[in-house]
């Protein structure tokens, strides 16, 4: 019985139909293009640009947050400091979502 | 002689003039090369599309090949609902475009190697997609920010850090397109300059320039394939920001 199970039927678990499945689903228009694709520049130079510029960003909007509501409740180093923390952190975050592995569907 | 004379200055070209005596609005010829780029494409459009041939001819099926590519971007990237900012989309891919590959033209300004032109464009993105996110989903767009199945306990750490990673889109939308044509270009004028100061010592400068000069038609190469992946990548991350706003995850 269950060695029956195991023998390999078309279209079950295995991982090449499956592979050429999505392939093929690409091809035709049904399916979105996998991520690594859809964001365009895969060039080692065009990742290591948007590593950069997603990292600075992050830390930019993180800074100009942080100082103007110690400019705005005068509490001089305390907000720029903790957003500093946070704007890292989501700037990390912004490389996760980037290199994420995902599936084929969501393209985010 | 003139070696002395003669200065790197890359960040030169970068400076606003004004055209026309500037049309009483200050207008610069960024605007001028901003408002060719759009006659051009219009023109593109139009006189493409008015044969209305079966079998298209060359400029209707540039005209075909750009709408689609631009249709099937939207559609692909956004699903369905991507139609309806379709001409949003096809205004933004077009307009960058132009800008980059007008801006590789010698003595053409390229007016997308201004920050302030490139934030106009990323503050334009960020506010349809909140505006769209928000008619969609309502305030429960606000759930975006609280990844669903985080410990509560994290809020305080996650929801800050998410709406600093939904602000920085902009940000960094400007500044990858920004620095990409102001890179290019800087590294145009730099090279130009090592032409002109080899050449002004002589033979042996002359025979020694062919190799800057080489770069430099190498380099024009490579910024036309940046030219039109930076106004790609412009445009697909619209897309996916899109993608995330009308399906929230």
């Amino acid at each position: 019985m269950s060695e029956e199970r195991d023998a390999p039927r078309p279209g079950a678990k295995d991982p090449s139909f499956e592979d050429r499945l999505r392939a093929a689903r690409v091809r035709q228009g049904l399916e979105a293009k996998p991520a690594a694709q859809a964001n365009g520049d895969a060039s080692a130079l065009g990742i290591g640009v948007r590593v950069g510029v997603e990292l600075f960003s992050a830390l930019a909007v993180a800074v100009a947050i942080g100082w103007g509501l110690d400019r705005w409740l005068h509490t001089m180093p305390l907000f720029l400091i903790i957003f500093v923390l946070l704007g890292g952190a989501a700037g990390v975050a912004n490389l996760w979502r980037m290199v994420a592995p995902k599936g084929p569907t969501t393209a985010k | 002689m003139a070696a002395e004379s003669i200065k790197i200055e890359p960040l030169e070209q970068f400076d606003l003039h004004r055209v026309l005596g500037g049309l009483g609005v200050n207008f610069t010829q960024a605007n001028l090369v901003m408002v060719i780029g759009a006659m051009l494409v219009m023109a593109l459009l139009f006189y493409g599309a008015r044969p209305r041939a079966v079998v298209p001819g060359r400029l209707q099926a540039a005209a075909e090949l750009a709408h689609d590519f631009i249709y099937r971007m939207a559609i692909d990237q956004i699903g369905p609902e991507g139609k309806r900012f379709f001409p949003f989309l096809f205004t933004l891919f077009f307009f960058v475009l132009m800008g980059n590959l007008l801006g590789l033209i010698p003595f053409v300004f390229t007016y997308t190697s201004h920050i302030a032109v490139t934030a106009a464009l990323a503050i334009m993105v960020i506010v349809l997609v909140t505006v769209v996110a928000l008619m969609e989903h309502g305030l429960n767009f606000f759930t975006y920010f609280f990844p669903a199945g985080a410990p509560v306990w994290l809020a305080p750490l996650i929801v800050p850090i998410e709406i600093i990673s939904y602000l920085s889109r902009p940000v960094s939308l400007s500044i990858r397109l920004f620095a990409n044509m102001v890179a290019g270009h800087v590294m145009f004028a730099v090279f130009a300059t090592f032409i002109v100061m080899l050449g002004s010592i002589g033979v042996i400068g002359m025979l020694g320039a062919a190799g800057p000069l080489a770069i430099n038609v190498v380099l024009m190469g490579f910024e036309l394939l940046v030219a039109a992946l930076q106004a790609y990548v412009f445009a697909i991350l619209t897309c996916i920001y899109l993608h995330d706003a009308v399906h929230l995850h």
